[in-house]
């Protein structure tokens, strides 16, 4: 069985961005760049399903400038047998780069596609379900637990309030939460061995897919500073400016 | 046009959720149609008719949606987005899994997280765990989107909108199997209005026994950092933060928490943030409104005392 993981490259998630000083985007240059971590969590679970003899074949795959390269060797450094990238300098939005991967599951046929449940930068918790609609795939996002049997794929998900498991026939889409595993760290030999494994560059337009404008970003500020607040000395002195000054309890 | 506001509830009770969702499609302005999909949810139905602002309720009430599940869900509402420009959600587990399958089958974007309206077609809403804002301008002629419910104020509970029922049943391949929720006598952590949150410095499961004393004591939810969760204090949908939940109660009391990026993501617009550890130079008191560096086991049972 074939998985498919597709992966972002983003600011790595211990750095505090700022915004641009023309409010145009956040400044991003200069910044440490890193696999955003659910899609380092994606390939660890394909990586352990063919360690487990489940899969036969895990290809990741990245949509974006030349330098999300460096990411899809990381993914292969952790296990990946082969990436693909999709290589554009536009910033697209999920459905786009869902179309594009529309396009890649149809030359690859993969019977599961695992994503991250979102990239760290955009915040949009999109391209799985929307690929999976593009599909017409069942989903289960946000899973804690992937279990493969034969045809099927069970599923425990992070809802509000609990946990919930499904279970749908293959091909089928999952994206991971942060609990399904803890991913390894990339060995110096096994970076050394992704430098060798295969990695296809292909073109917005050889995938014959037309993409359209779908939103303007009118500007990005920064959030409002909260007011710097007081230190306190006792839990009598936060107990009486809970009371009398903030009048929250 | 019509705006499409998908409730929010669990064929019993009706979730605040949706009337905060009410509240943003009100600030958009146009007629506003509830759908309630799931199955038995008469109770659900009868409390979605009485949020002010709201015309319709579309019913459908079939044991294939009993579940909600976002591949048959997503369908159903496709069939109905002829008569709608926006299509809203709450950003909630549901609202996250369905609409993005919405807007695909639809062929727009969506736009995550909506925190603000700005005008029909133009929304605010964070990216980079909420150090930033984007306002973003739909150019589809549909506007799917979720709306972070802690960001609008719940509209009130003072309205009769007629009910329609819906004939489509649409099945789904995925099978719900089970469900396994967290039970638990305090607030809803997204509808507290104090919460009291506990980190790595709880040190152990057991501890968290004297947050869940002060919460009684306040009537406030109690919270989780990542650490905490991870470290098996705590079951997962109890977590503050850019992956957990989104909270802005009036008061929230972070114990034990450093307060990363992540974290301050899913918290930093409570009113009032109190933060208790015994590091000093913990990045939680640059937000904090109170701080207070001490031992949480010696601070937490005597603030227990006091209030």
């Amino acid at each position: 069985m074939k998985v498919l993981v597709p992966v972002k490259r983003v600011v790595d998630a211990n750095v505090k961005v700022r915004v641009k000083a023309d409010n145009t985007n956040v400044d991003t240059t200069n910044l440490k760049m890193a696999l955003n971590p659910f899609c380092e969590i994606a390939v660890e679970e394909a990586v352990r399903l063919k360690e487990a003899g489940i899969a036969t074949e895990v290809v990741v795959v990245s949509v974006g400038a030349k330098v999300v390269q460096e990411q899809l060797r990381t993914a292969m450094a952790l296990g990946a047998d082969r990436a693909i990238h999709i290589e554009t300098d536009e910033d697209l939005v999920p459905l786009s780069i869902a179309k594009l991967l529309k396009a890649v599951q149809e030359k690859e046929q993969a019977q599961l596609i695992i994503f991250g449940k979102q990239s760290i930068d955009g915040d949009n918790n999109q391209t799985g379900q929307m690929l999976a609609a593009l599909t017409d795939m069942p989903q289960a996002t946000f899973a804690s637990e992937v279990k493969l049997d034969g045809e099927k794929v069970t599923v425990t998900r992070e809802i509000d309030g609990g946990l919930q498991t499904l279970s749908m026939p293959l091909p089928a889409i999952v994206t991971v939460d942060l609990r399904l595993n803890e991913p390894r760290y990339a060995s110096l030999p096994n970076i050394m061995k992704a430098k060798r494994k295969p990695l296809d560059t292909l073109a917005v337009a050889d995938l014959g897919v037309s993409l359209k404008a779908h939103q303007t970003v009118l500007k990005v500020t920064p959030p409002v500073d909260r007011k710097a607040g007081i230190m306190v000395s006792s839990v009598e002195e936060l107990v009486e400016k809970l009371k009398n000054e903030a009048k929250v309890i | 046009m019509a705006i499409l506001v998908l409730a929010e509830h669990d064929n019993v009770s009706l979730k605040s959720d949706t009337a905060k969702v009410v509240s943003a499609a009100t600030a958009i302005g146009g007629d506003i149609h509830l759908l309630v999909a799931g199955a038995d949810c008469g109770a659900a139905v009868t409390a979605a008719q009485a949020l002010a602002g709201v015309s319709k309720v579309l019913v459908a009430d079939s044991a294939e949606y009993g579940a909600q599940l976002a591949e048959n869900l997503s369908k159903l509402v496709v069939e109905l987005a002829a008569d709608y420009e926006h299509i809203l959600a709450a950003a909630s587990s549901i609202g996250k899994d369905t609409l993005p399958r919405v807007a695909a089958l639809l062929d727009v974007a969506q736009i995550s997280e909506v925190i603000d309206v700005v005008s029909s077609d133009t929304f605010v809403r964070p990216i980079y765990a909420g150090n930033a804002l984007a306002t973003v301008q739909s150019l589809d002629a549909k506007k799917v989107m979720t709306v972070r419910s802690s960001a609008f104020d719940a509209v009130a509970s003072t309205g009769s909108a007629e009910t329609v029922n819906l004939s489509q049943v649409i099945t789904a391949r995925t099978e719900f199997v089970s469900q396994a929720l967290t039970e638990s006598a305090r607030p809803e952590l997204g509808n507290a209005g104090i919460i009291v949150s506990g980190g790595r410095g709880m040190g152990s499961g057991e501890n968290f026994a004297i947050l869940e004393q002060l919460a009684d004591k306040l009537g406030a939810a109690v919270g989780a950092s990542r650490a905490a969760v991870d470290a098996g204090f705590v079951p997962n949908d109890l977590q503050v933060g850019q992956t957990g939940k989104i909270v802005a109660p009036d008061l929230y009391i972070a114990v034990g928490i450093s307060g990363a990026i992540q974290h301050l993501a899913g918290m930093k617009d409570s009113k009032v943030i109190v933060a208790i550890n015994k590091d000093p130079e913990a990045p939680i008191f640059q937000v904090a409104d109170y701080g207070l560096v001490a031992d949480l086991f010696e601070a937490v049972p005597a603030l227990n005392n006091l209030v």
